[in-house]
């Protein structure tokens, strides 16, 4: 569980998280949605550690994340697993090399071992064959399931994933957002993810965080999203013209 | 003010790259690997811009040797100080600031841009000991290669002397040997170190900490040269004047 308190984020003087309270429920898929710009990735970035906080605390476990000397921080990361918007995939290295990283860097696993590992998490992601391909020669869909198989290979306590289905046609999307849930549900894990797109949302969103300019404005769950009268999340529903045309058809009770 | 600010990110940037050292037997393929990549890829063209470079200093000081009294000696003997003090050190590093350097910046620049840096970060990876150390323990071995260059250009001068019919092979190698100063050597090699230094880090540095998309990582490349070479030059002046002067 990740738990998050008044948390608060500025450059230059222009502040983009504006004191922030949620948590990240374990075994579950947490969503942190929001319009671009809303301050979702430095939102996860505060989380990743990758950006300091300017007040406020990230709490994993009952452990402040802020309060870690520089080891434990390291060992925490360890812990984690992260889903890049892009993959961001190792191009120097091949598909298998990808996946084996981790393994590689924090295990004491023979490399049989490993390419074992490897070729079990890509058969669970449906990608055969691709083992000695460079990741510039896969498609986008299969890079983000490579790197989502990256993100999994150590066994992580937290999973993160940065908009995980953008640019990926529906079909994908959806094969990409079932894959993280069913590996959130098996393994127990805390998984967080950004997104904006709505159909993810409503497929897997167990608990969700919507965020506006920087501040909380919802939070609830995908059964929750359609009931509420908060307007700035149905303003943000019903951009969509797919959403909006079943809410017209609700209405007119088709 | 800005400078100064670099200067102090650079100095912390190195302070870092020696902390949470990345695992020894995959800092152990990194290292070769860079070995192979910065040094051992850079033999071809050095040593082919050496033995040209080298015949040039012999022909031209071929060209001014105008008073019969004057050794023809002196062919091999200007080919070996240019050589040894100038030229492999100084002029070599300069070349390794465009191929390697621009390397290395764009390299890391584009990890950079593509979140790379990133991922290795969030896997509790120290990104800078994992992608700068071993460049810098590759350019420990930077040396071996301007030994190879001094070799080479002092065999192009040899060649141009002898077969362009300027002086004797005797009188070349005569010259070569001739007041020889074992400290110019160390001197050379020390220079070479020190520029070996800057060619790893001043490259590094402006990969790892650009911001921007694509087009600013052939920016950081160029910018990266820049200083470089600037590094190199004031670099090359102080060390002369400490251990020459």
């Amino acid at each position: 569980m990740i738990t998050i308190k008044n948390l608060e984020k500025g450059f230059n003087g222009e502040a983009v998280l504006r004191g922030l309270d949620a948590t990240f429920i374990k075994g579950k898929t947490n969503m942190i949605i929001g319009s671009s710009g809303s301050g979702k990735s430095v939102f996860l970035k505060c989380m990743l550690g990758l950006f300091e906080p300017d007040s406020g605390d990230i709490i994993y476990e009952g452990e402040s994340l802020l309060e870690m000397g520089a080891k434990r921080k390291s060992n925490l990361r360890k812990e984690m697993g992260m889903l890049f918007q892009h993959g961001a995939l190792f191009d120097s290295m091949t598909v298998e090399e990808n996946i084996m990283f981790p393994l590689r860097m924090f295990t004491r696993m023979n490399r049989k071992e490993r390419i074992e590992r490897s070729d079990e998490l890509l058969e669970r992601m449906n990608l055969t064959h691709i083992n000695n391909k460079k990741p510039s020669e896969i498609s986008g869909g299969q890079q983000k399931r490579v790197a989502l198989a990256r993100a999994i290979a150590n066994n992580p306590k937290y999973l993160f994933c940065d908009e995980p289905n953008s640019g990926l046609d529906p079909k994908t999307a959806t094969v990409i957002d079932n894959l993280i849930h069913e590996i959130t549900v098996e393994r127990n894990i805390t998984t967080v993810i950004i997104s904006h797109d709505m159909n993810s949302v409503m497929e897997i969103g167990e608990n969700i965080v919507f965020l506006k300019d920087g501040v909380i404005a919802w939070k609830g769950t995908n059964q929750e999203i359609f009931k509420t009268d908060n307007k700035a999340i149905t303003n943000f529903v019903y951009s969509s013209n797919l959403f909006r045309k079943v809410r017209e058809a609700q209405n007119q009770g088709l | 003010m800005r400078f100064f600010k670099h200067i102090g990110a650079y100095m912390m940037m190195l302070a870092r790259v020696f902390r949470r050292p990345t695992k020894g037997i995959v800092l152990k393929e990194l290292i070769l690997k860079e070995i192979d990549e910065l040094i051992i890829g850079s033999l071809g063209i050095t040593a082919f811009i050496s033995l040209f470079m080298g015949a040039v200093v012999a022909l031209q000081t071929a060209l001014n040797l105008d008073n019969p009294l004057i050794p023809k000696s002196l062919i091999g003997f200007a080919t070996r100080q240019s050589i040894i003090l100038e030229f492999a050190p100084t002029f070599i590093s300069v070349i390794m600031a465009g191929k390697v350097g621009s390397n290395i910046a764009s390299s890391i620049g584009s990890m950079r841009v593509t979140e790379q840096i990133d991922a290795l970060e969030v896997m509790g990876i120290n990104p800078l000991n994992y992608l700068v150390f071993p460049k810098i323990i590759a350019l420990l071995f930077y040396p071996l290669l301007i030994a190879i260059i001094m070799f080479v250009g002092i065999m192009g001068g040899y060649m141009a002397a002898v077969y362009g019919g300027l002086a004797s092979a005797g009188d070349f190698i005569k010259g070569v040997q001739e007041t020889f100063i074992p400290w110019h050597i160390a001197y050379a090699f020390i220079k070479t170190m020190v520029f070996g230094m800057l060619l790893a880090t001043i490259p590094s540095y402006h990969g790892y900490t650009m911001k921007g998309g694509a087009l600013d990582v052939g920016k950081a490349s160029t910018t990266s040269f820049v200083w470089t070479c600037v590094a190199i030059i004031i670099a090359n002046y102080i060390l002369t004047q400490l251990l020459l002067s």
